[in-house]
Order: C-alpha cells, then sequence, then structure tokens
C-alpha cells in the first residue's frame, strides 16, 4: 500500500488519543509480522495487524476508520504473548474499537439478532460480543 | 473443607455440565465448592481500553462479594470468568489511581485492594490436592479414551494471568493422565476458537473451530477437553466433527460421580457415544 | 429551620392536605432549578401543588404505589442523586428536585400465551440484558428499594423464581431505567419475568382450586341470593352481630359456632 505523507496526512492527535486510550507505545513498534503471522482472524481481516499498528504510527486516522480490522479481532491475546517489542496489540484493537462505539453506535445490533439464535447462544457469547461490538 | 466458588451465567444454565459436575467431582475429593450467596456477570471479557474503568466494575464488584464471604481464595471455572476477574483483581491490586476511582464510583460496597486470589480450578486441583492424591481416589479411570487437552485463549493470556506459560498444557495433560485417560497433545491448544465473534462475524469464528477439530482429529484424539463454555460452544456445539468434554465431567465420571449427573445431554450425542463406545459409561 | 427533636417530630407527612400545622416553618427547595418555600412538612408533591404546580400527569394513586410520580433529586453540597416517590417524600431544606413522569424503555411484544416459561426466552425478548455492567446504578436509582441489579444478575442466570421474587416490589416508575449504562428496561424486563413465573412456574394454591370449583358450582348462590333480598337495616344487623375471629387467634385454630356457610 502506497502512502504519501505530509504534515497535513499525519493525524498527531489521533496518534495521542490512540496512544492514550490504548495505553501503548506504538512507535515501539520495527513492524516483524510476528503478530500477523500469528493472528487467528487474520485471513478475514482486511488489513492484517501489523499494517493496522503502522497505520497507525503514521497517524492515517482516515484509513484506520475505514478499515474493519478492529471488529475482527477477538482479542485472543495471541500477538500479545508474541510481540517482540512488548506491544499490546489487543489495546490497540480496543482503543480503534472504541473511537468507533464511543459515537453511540453499534457494530451489531442486539435488537436484530434472531430469536432462535440468542436462545441457542451462551450467555457469555452474547455479554462478551456486545461488550466488544456495541456501544 | 470450604472454598468459595463463582459459577458464572452460563455454567447455571447451558453449561451446567461444566459446573454441576465440578461441585460433584470437589465433593468426592471432600472440598465443598461454596457458592458466592450473591454475585453477578463477570463481563466475560476484560476491558482493554486504559480509561474505561466502568467496566471493571462487575469483576470487582464479584470480588467484593467473595470478600464479604470470608474471603481468602475465590475458585473459578470458566475461563473468561477467570481472566476477567483475575486481571481486574490485578488492577486492585497493584494501580493505585485506579483502585480508588473504582472503589470511589462503587460507594455503596466496601473498599476492595485486592484481598482475594482469583484461582482456577485446574491450578487449584494441582496445588491444593495433587495428582497423586488425584489418582488414588479415582475408580472409573478413563482407560483406552485419548483426550487432547484444548485451553484457548484465557487460561494463558496474557501472561500475568496465565495459569501456566503459554504453549504449555501440562496442568490439564496431568488432569487427564491422573484421570486413566491418554492425553494427545495438539499444537491448536491455545488457537483461539473464535469467541464472540461467533455473533459478530461467525464465519471467520467457524473457521477457527474447524482448525482445532481436525488437528484434534489428525493427532488421533477420541475428544478434546476444555474449560471454557465459549469454546465448547463453537467447537462442540456449531463445529462438531469431534466430541467434546468439560474437563470437570471427565474428572467427575473417573471420581465415580454418576454419568446422570454429569449432564452429557447438554453436551453434542457424540460425546456420549464415545463413552459408551469405550465402555466407559455401562448401560 | 428548627432543632433536631423538633424536626424529628414534624417530619412526618400530614396525610394529603396542604393545611400547615400550627408553628411549622418554610424551607427553601428548588423544583426543576427555580426556588420556593414551602411548609416543611409536606410531601413533595403537596409542596409542590401548594407553590402552585398542578399535575394533570405524573400524579397516580398519591399512596406509593403507582409508580407514576418518581423524583430525582440532589441536597445542597452533596453529589449523590436520591431518588423518591413525589407522593411519599418529605421534603427537605435546599433540596433540587425534578418530577421524572415517564422514561423512554424498549417495550417488547409477546404473546404470554404462547411464552415457553424458560430463561432464554426472556433473553430472545431483551437480549439487551447482556450489556448490562454490573454498574449497580438501577439498585441505587430505585425508590422502592428493589435490588435491581441482583433480580437482573438472576435473569441473566437463567433463575426465573428468584428474579420474580426479588422484583416483587417494582411500581413500573423506570428509574431504573433512566440510570442504565447499558440502556437496558430492567422495569420492562422484571414484569415479563413475574407474569412468566405467574402463570407457569409459581406452585398452584391448592384451595384455590377448590374455592373457584365450589363457586362455579352454584355453592354460594343460594347465601349471596338471600343476602341480594334482603333489607338495609336487616343488613345491618347481620353485620353488626356477625361472628368476628379474635384479633389476636392463632392462625387456623378458630372456628364460627355457625357452620351452615363453610
Amino acid at each position: 500500500m502506497a502512502v504519501k505523507l505530509s504534515p497535513n496526512t499525519v493525524k498527531k492527535e489521533f496518534i495521542e488519543k490512540l496512544e492514550k486510550l490504548s495505553g501503548q507505545n506504538i512507535q515501539k513498534c520495527f513492524q516483524c509480522g510476528t503478530c500477523s503471522g500469528t493472528c487467528p482472524m487474520s485471513d478475514s481481516m482486511d488489513t492484517p495487524p501489523r499494517q493496522i499498528l503502522r497505520m497507525a504510527q503514521l497517524g492515517l486516522q482516515e484509513d484506520l476508520e475505514k478499515s474493519e480490522t478492529c471488529w475482527v479481532c477477538a482479542s485472543c491475546h495471541g500477538c500479545n504473548v508474541m510481540c517482540p517489542r512488548g506491544v499490546d496489540l489487543p489495546r490497540v484493537m480496543e482503543a480503534l474499537r472504541q473511537m468507533k462505539l464511543r459515537k453511540n453506535v453499534n457494530k451489531i445490533e442486539p435488537s436484530e439478532i434472531p430469536a432462535e439464535t440468542i436462545k441457542d447462544c451462551p450467555q457469555i457469547a452474547l455479554v462478551a460480543g456486545f461488550r466488544k461490538l456495541t456501544s | 473443607m470450604k472454598i468459595i466458588y463463582y459459577p458464572g451465567c452460563t455454567l447455571k444454565t447451558k453449561a451446567k455440565n461444566l459446573g454441576d459436575t465440578a461441585v460433584a467431582a470437589m465433593s468426592r475429593l471432600g472440598i465443598e465448592l461454596e457458592e458466592l450467596k450473591r454475585w453477578n456477570c463477570c463481563g466475560a471479557v476484560y476491558s482493554l481500553a486504559d480509561d474505561d474503568l466502568i467496566h471493571q466494575v462487575a469483576p470487582v464488584r464479584v470480588l467484593v462479594r467473595a470478600m464479604e464471604q470470608g474471603g481468602g481464595k475465590l475458585v473459578t471455572l470458566c475461563s473468561m470468568c477467570y481472566n476477567t476477574l483475575a486481571r481486574a483483581n490485578l488492577i486492585m491490586k497493584n494501580d493505585e489511581e485506579k483502585r480508588n476511582t473504582i472503589n470511589s464510583f462503587m460507594d455503596e460496597e466496601k473498599d476492595y485492594n485486592g484481598e482475594i486470589e482469583v484461582v482456577h480450578l485446574l491450578s487449584y486441583l494441582k496445588d491444593e490436592v495433587g495428582w497423586d492424591a488425584l489418582k488414588e481416589k479415582v475408580t472409573v479411570p478413563l482407560e483406552g479414551l485419548n483426550i487432547a487437552p484444548y485451553y484457548g485463549c484465557t487460561l494463558q493470556r496474557p501472561r500475568e494471568v496465565g495459569i501456566e506459560a503459554p504453549g504449555s498444557f501440562q496442568l490439564m495433560t496431568e488432569l487427564l493422565e491422573a484421570a486413566g485417560a491418554e492425553a494427545v497433545p495438539i499444537a491448536e491448544a491455545d488457537l483461539c476458537c473464535g469467541s464472540y465473534q461467533i455473533i459478530g462475524n461467525p464465519e471467520a469464528a467457524g473457521n477457527n473451530s474447524a482448525k482445532i477439530v481436525s488437528a484434534a482429529d489428525k493427532a488421533g484424539a477420541d475428544a478434546l477437553s476444555m474449560s471454557c463454555p465459549l469454546c465448547e460452544y463453537n467447537i462442540g456445539k456449531k463445529q462438531g466433527g469431534l466430541p467434546t468434554f468439560y474437563f470437570t465431567q471427565l474428572l467427575a465420571l473417573a471420581l465415580g460421580v454418576s454419568p446422570e449427573e454429569c449432564h452429557f445431554e447438554l453436551n453434542h450425542q457424540s460425546s456420549f457415544e464415545l463413552l459408551k463406545s469405550k465402555g466407559i459409561v455401562k448401560l | 429551620m428548627c432543632d433536631a427533636s423538633e424536626k424529628q417530630n414534624i417530619k412526618v407527612a400530614t396525610g394529603d392536605r396542604a393545611i400547615l400545622p400550627e408553628g411549622a416553618k418554610t424551607i427553601p427547595v428548588y423544583v426543576m432549578g427555580k426556588k420556593y418555600e414551602v411548609p416543611e412538612t409536606l410531601t413533595i408533591m403537596k409542596a409542590m401543588e401548594f407553590v402552585g404546580f398542578k399535575f394533570i400527569r405524573g400524579a397516580g394513586c398519591r399512596g406509593g404505589i403507582c409508580g407514576a410520580c418518581p423524583t430525582v433529586y440532589r441536597k445542597a453540597g452533596d453529589y449523590k442523586l436520591y431518588f423518591g416517590l413525589a407522593c411519599q417524600t418529605v421534603v427537605e431544606p435546599d433540596m433540587f428536585l425534578t418530577q421524572i413522569p415517564f422514561y423512554p424503555a424498549n417495550r417488547a411484544q409477546y404473546n404470554i400465551e404462547e411464552i415457553e416459561p424458560v430463561a432464554e426466552s426472556i433473553h430472545a425478548l431483551y437480549p439487551e440484558l447482556f450489556r448490562c455492567v454490573s454498574c449497580n446504578n438501577c439498585t441505587k436509582a430505585c425508590p422502592m428499594d428493589v435490588e435491581v441489579l441482583d433480580y437482573i444478575s438472576a435473569i441473566k442466570q437463567g433463575d426465573i423464581e428468584r428474579a420474580a421474587n426479588l422484583s416483587k416490589d417494582c411500581i413500573q416508575c423506570g428509574m431504573c431505567a433512566s440510570r442504565c449504562m447499558g440502556e437496558l428496561p430492567q422495569y420492562h424486563i422484571a414484569q415479563l419475568v413475574r407474569r412468566i413465573y405467574g402463570k407457569y412456574l409459581q406452585p398452584r394454591a391448592e384451595h384455590l382450586v377448590k374455592r373457584v370449583e365450589e363457586i362455579t358450582s352454584g355453592k354460594y348462590d343460594k347465601m349471596l341470593d338471600d343476602l341480594m333480598a334482603m333489607d338495609k337495616e336487616g343488613l345491618e344487623k347481620l353485620y353488626v352481630e356477625r361472628e368476628r375471629e379474635p384479633d389476636m387467634s392463632e392462625p387456623g385454630r378458630w372456628m364460627p359456632e355457625d357452620t351452615q356457610y363453610l
């Protein structure tokens, strides 16, 4: 992915907010790609985790907002325990989700889930899913 | 001997085969799992945003209840409950600023400062009972049963709350062996089952579960053993293809708890069929 | 202001009247931000009427049961929110209050005749139940001291009986929903729970079935007809001379001498 960088494209405030919400220093990442290699969900992501982190380092707010990757992350922490730089990537994904959810929008609508699905699901799936995917 | 026990919501309904079998098995070992008298949902997933303390309130409230009921150790079985409670407990132990904020928000409760020790049943069995002592109590050895221990994510990750180091599956392996079964290692034992994506992105979740089932099958396992109702739902109920058990069901069975009390009706039908075909349960 | 002992004596709502007891003082309260001087013995509702408010809606039974008149208030210098029923809560000096006669909350459509009496039915009608974060704001907001979080937890845990019993005192005022972090309509969920419990799960009272059978079979028709045929004086005499169970008699021990109507 070719990206042109300029003072206008690098959203510094966005980087600061992301670092604050996630509690992570995202500049520590040296782009080894272990996260993408470890991620069990990366096949279903539009942008793999390593690239998400690179985009974050460069403050590409709009591209990150367009990506659906944070919604596919299952918070499994596989990347987290493998990262040689100690970046807690699940926290970065959570920060990206929260930035969207805090505008009172949902990724999934509880009322639109078919009754049969809810009756079949264990409570744990609904609680966890709603926490991660609703505002 | 008594120990305070937090079941979690799913263990009271769809995963009675996890909760009830643990209570039955432990009583055979002379230990009473004494359920918290008053408890709420732990929140299932730990909140990862640094400023989001409201989602820590649920697990902390559970810990307050445990303190009210005498304190000490709090045993859990559900991997996700364990993870959420243990991590919230770390905040309350180690982060003074967040602890104060949470305590002052929960102004109707006693202040909590991390007094409770959150323990997963697997750790408790190893440390407080011991595999040798357990072996002595086995009356129905699970001979001929090849079981792949499956941990999923939340028993091991992140490291600070893991019941053992990532990549090590010793506790459940030793438990299965003590119960007389053959443990079949699989590299996918800590691959995520897809977790809550079963409602967000079921297809992606399904792919993961399929990988786990196929790995266990290839390794020659008859079934998977697990500790989490969400893993069991994704891998056992939604995916299928290989019988799945909760480790507590296998433990209970080995300790002589009757098959009826093990709630195999809540597992996939193939799970009970397997036990019959191996002659472990007789009809 | 009056001293503490004096205040204790008069801090009682004196019925449904805004007549000042002799010597009663007035105190300042703030209704929707505006200051009013009101007699200190009154309930919030009577105090508001005293200063000229008229309740067209948001007042019902005036007896603490209907749930129409919830008030939310703060006290000067105190960060906490307090909740009460305007018809029951006595005014305090420097309270800042507003009425919340209605709070929007999702109410599911269902046919109670067709519902399967299991927790999953409730979960499917109100999936937002699983958005609860256990913040306990609902319990803090309840003017009836219902343990709202506990009954919500019980529903999540599939314990319909416990949830029905814990929510019995709910008067459907909606204050729980007004404070809910997860946007749950707790009181509607609890109502569904009690309906399912009452219709399908609660143990039936055997004597009730027997009594209904007796009534429908006409056992009491003659007695009622006799009463209907009596004149006023006759009824009065019968009433005054009726046999009465002594107030403190042991339950189940007393029997009337005339047993022809049993």
